[in-house]
């Protein structure tokens, strides 16, 4: 170890606190990834907030989910506890008692935030999930993460004794494993897969078990809550979206988005940001030059696209929400002035339609259908039905599923058609506003695919 | 699982639609109801679609479209009260067990 912890400092409860982190550099405090460094930077972890008081101290924060969706920490848990509670409490046994798992699958392939604090900050993310397990009454916790983070985490779990019986599950690395109920299923011993839910996991989860289920980073924000308080959270940030998020900013280099989710190593920067932040900005300190972009992706392959002119929105849902976009997971994807926003959907389209568990009709059937339309438009075919075709078939999946995966697809292609309409008129002519060859595929489909059905 | 069994659930999952190992018997006379598809079990087949036209079309393979139905209430279609004998039927006769009647979540 080689930082000097400061000095503790009298707390106003009699004992002492230890100092918070100064400015935004909050989850990436600790100087290596050590238990040392860990408790330099933030000082020993205390359950005594555990309960009651941690889950008014996160609605007090305003924490949000990390994984994407955004839901508020403080309902999960208090959902979690509740149920335990109504289940007998800390006397109940086996399928009563409460699952907490904290989910570190990071499925998105723009995506590399949550391996970045699981390599520089595990202890943080176990912090959270002890935290968590003992404020809603837990008997099992869970990690769960890739085979290349499992050593990782085990090496931290050896490190501290309060960790004994945190469980490793393995993640698979398909862009499905984080969903909540393919999460449950792995833990399950299943595949790991959506299943259909008509109760919420908090209720019935693990083996009927109430069942947390919490990104990594949450938990993380979660421990440092905890530790340093309400105040200190919302000191920085926006004020409706308070705190530190951790984005994974990449592109802007001319490779297409799986290109880039194919970088050994993991594809862009990982940063620690706040709502305060223009998307300018977080472009920039992250090295991408933002006067040479056409576009942002933001949220991940389930996202929104934002032109340029946007950039200068704050990084918060309330910002982006006129654009049909969320900060999601913290995925930002530049696409530059000579690319093709069509061809980059299109193969993020193609690959989310390979990503299919294959379990339900209309996501089976029709995201192939929908990535081969849309691949047809960004080549340059001509058919003029084909825009018209997207939108219908973009349409007639959303809300058919028994996860979210074809509502989000659907979302990324409606953004798509929103966002570059001028190119999809221009491909419709021949001609691509991007630079390059443009497309000069002739129509060969004169019929709709469909028709006289 | 039979598909007859409407009161499947965990303790504070909504109230099944009728009462509790009864089976059979109805919702509450007048009241509109929820009916939830199950997609990883759904296979298309139609019977549902037949049963309830006014409700349900197929879509080119076959699975089942809610009509006129905002997208967060296609996998949880809303069943007006004159219908709900229909949907019940759906419910009993779909080969692969893949459709579940509820009452209306509150709102």
């Amino acid at each position: 170890m080689t930082t000097l912890a400061p000095p503790p400092v009298p707390s106003s409860t009699g004992g002492t606190r230890h100092p918070a982190p100064n400015g935004v550099r909050r989850l990436f405090a600790a100087a290596d990834p050590s238990l040392a460094a860990h408790l330099a930077a933030f000082g020993p972890l205390t359950l005594d907030h555990a309960g009651p008081d941690l889950i008014a101290e996160l609605q007090g924060a305003g924490l949000d989910g990390r994984g994407g969706a955004h839901f508020a920490t403080w309902r999960k848990l208090a959902a979690a506890r509740a149920e335990q509670q109504g289940r007998g409490g800390p006397a109940a046994r086996g399928r009563h008692r409460a699952v907490v798992v904290g989910n570190g699958a990071e499925g998105e392939p723009l995506s590399r935030k949550d391996a970045t604090l699981l390599d520089r900050a595990p202890h943080l993310v176990l912090d959270g999930l002890l935290l968590a397990a003992a404020t809603v009454g837990a008997s099992r916790a869970v990690l769960y993460t890739t085979p290349r983070l499992l050593p990782v985490v085990e090496a931290a779990l050896r490190e501290r004794g309060d960790a004994s019986d945190v469980t490793l599950v393995e993640a698979p690395d398909t862009f499905l494993s984080g969903e909540a109920s393919s999460v449950v299923a792995a833990v399950e011993g299943r595949p790991a897969v959506p299943s259909d839910r008509i109760a919420r996991l908090t209720t019935s989860g693990v083996g009927g078990r109430p069942t947390l289920v919490q990104n990594v980073e949450t938990l993380a924000q979660l421990a440092l809550v905890a530790r340093f308080g309400v105040a200190w959270f919302r000191s920085v940030g926006a004020p409706a979206e308070p705190g530190t998020r951790l984005v994974t900013v990449s592109g802007g280099d001319g490779r297409s988005p799986m290109a880039t989710a194919a970088t050994p190593g993991g594809a862009g920067r990982v940063l620690e940001v706040t709502g305060t932040m223009s998307l300018r900005r977080i472009v920039e300190a992250a090295g991408v030059d933002p006067t040479r972009l056409r576009a942002v992706l933001v949220g991940g392959f389930h996202g929104a696209w934002l032109p340029v002119g946007a950039l200068d929105l704050p990084f918060t849902r309330e910002a982006l929400h006129p654009w049909g976009a969320s900060p999601g997971a913290g995925v930002v994807w530049a696409l530059t002035a000579d690319g093709c926003g069509l061809a980059a959907a299109a193969e993020i389209t193609t690959y989310l339609a390979g990503q299919s568990a294959r379990q339900c009709g209309p996501c089976l059937n029709g995201l192939p259908r929908l990535a081969d339309v849309l691949g047809r438009l960004a080549r340059g075919d001509r058919a003029t039905w084909l825009p018209g075709e997207v939108t219908r078939l973009a349409g007639l999946v959303t809300g058919r599923g028994s996860c979210h995966h074809p509502d989000g697809t659907a979302r990324l292609v409606f953004s798509t058609l929103q966002a570059f309409a001028d190119d999809v008129r221009h491909h419709l002519e021949g001609r691509c506003l991007a630079g390059g060859p443009g497309p000069s595929v002739p129509s060969a489909t004169p019929t709709r695919p469909g028709e006289g059905r | 699982m039979s598909a007859l069994d409407l009161g499947r659930g965990t303790p504070s999952s909504p109230r099944p639609v009728g009462a509790a190992g009864s089976g059979r018997s109805g919702p509450v006379r007048g009241a509109a109801a929820s009916m939830h598809v199950d997609w990883t079990l759904c296979d298309g087949r139609g019977l549902c679609t037949e049963l309830l036209p006014e409700l349900l079309e197929r879509d080119e393979w076959g699975h089942p479209v809610a009509v006129g139905q905002p997208p967060a209430s296609r996998s949880d279609v809303t069943v007006p009260p004159e219908l709900v004998d229909a949907a019940r039927d759906a419910v009993a006769l779909c080969p692969r067990a893949a459709l579940r009647l509820r009452p209306l979540p509150l709102p």
